[in-house]
């Protein structure tokens, strides 16, 4: 049994853009994810009927187009704004990639939404998706508390 | 200008999109693209109960909890401003087979209100539709360790086949729960 996980360490803080900058970025991605229909339950639910493309693309070009750009920051050891060198923690693997993400697999398929799709399904006026994120965060915290007895 | 961003966006803009942000963060300021920490650093905020994997500052993580706040307003923004004038369109058999398990509203946007609005919302449907979904979320990310952002996307970018596996598990579990257990919820639910 890991008793800690290193993927779940906060990494070391480094020198970074102002925070609201980060803000920024979060509005051009809430801006994405409603325009491309990414925070809506039918668009969930035709992935999961394999009804639809449309989530398979999105996925899959997004990966690409990580993927790409992180092969080209490391070709050419490009630095961050802040001239410090990039790096990207390595996803250590336990059980719970496993169960956790076959769990996450069920709410996923039930609220039509991960994670960031909650922020912006509020944002967009389902305000209901508010007790959603509540007891997302009630998960995440019960979680916190009893993993020490899950499998890892 | 605002009529072509008003109309829904294609997967082919949208994912690559979806993709530049993982340079963009970590050009800024070296930070990995993950959404669901951001639970993780709220209950650290504010409800850290002596629960170890609580106890860290989560004010260095401070910008992830921008970026979500970013997220809501982009979505403001993207429904508000830039809403769509057409109704959406739903693959037919999606929708046949929703209507078939109690679904009636595919008209008035994004997602169902019979399930997600104030209007009719029942305990039942509340139970399963917010509260179990919310947790199981909260729950299995923070387990997995990450969501379809910090695994399937950041993950797979960077090559680590925990995220794939990861990945993989989230698909297998929409599947099943779709197939298998909304039909067994939405009655439970009331639908």
């Amino acid at each position: 049994m890991v008793s800690e996980q290193t993927t779940q360490k906060p990494p070391i803080q480094q020198r970074s853009k102002p925070n609201w900058v980060f803000g920024l970025v979060g509005v051009v991605f809430g801006i994405v994810f409603v325009k491309a229909e990414i925070i809506s339950w039918f668009r969930i639910q035709e992935m999961f009927r394999l009804d639809a493309f449309h989530m398979y693309g999105v996925i899959g070009s997004a990966v690409l187009i990580g993927l790409l750009s992180v092969q080209l920051i490391r070709r050419f050891n490009i630095r961050t704004l802040q001239g410090d060198p990039i790096s990207i923690a390595p996803k250590q693997f336990t059980q719970g990639q496993i169960w956790g993400g076959l769990l996450f697999g069920f709410g996923w398929a039930i609220t039509g939404a991960c994670p960031g799709p909650l922020f912006a399904q509020i944002g967009a006026g389902y305000t209901a998706v508010g007790i959603t994120l509540l007891s997302a965060l009630a998960g995440t915290w019960v979680y916190g508390a009893i993993r020490k007895h899950l499998p890892h | 200008m605002i009529q072509v961003l008003s109309q829904p966006w294609p997967w082919y803009v949208a994912g690559p999109l979806i993709g530049l942000t993982v340079p963009t963060l970590l050009l800024l300021g070296n930070k990995a693209f993950g959404i669901s920490s951001s639970l993780r650093h709220i209950c650290a905020a504010c409800v850290p109960a002596n629960i170890d994997f609580f106890r860290y500052d989560w004010r260095k993580e401070s910008w992830n909890l921008w970026f979500v706040g970013g997220i809501a307003i982009g979505g403001l923004i993207g429904n508000q401003l830039l809403t769509n004038p057409a109704a959406l369109t739903i693959a037919p058999a999606t929708q046949e087979a929703l209507q078939q398990l109690g679904v009636h509203d595919f008209s008035s946007g994004l997602l169902p209100l019979d399930l997600f609005g104030w209007a009719s919302m029942t305990v039942g449907k509340a139970l399963v539709f917010l509260v179990l979904g919310g947790f199981l979320v909260g729950f299995g990310t923070r387990y997995a360790g990450g969501c379809t952002s910090g695994h399937a996307i950041m993950g797979l970018s960077n090559l680590q086949w925990p995220s794939l596996i990861a990945t993989v598990c989230f698909m297998i579990g929409g599947f099943a729960m779709t197939h298998l257990g909304l039909p067994f919820l939405m009655r439970l639910a009331g639908l």
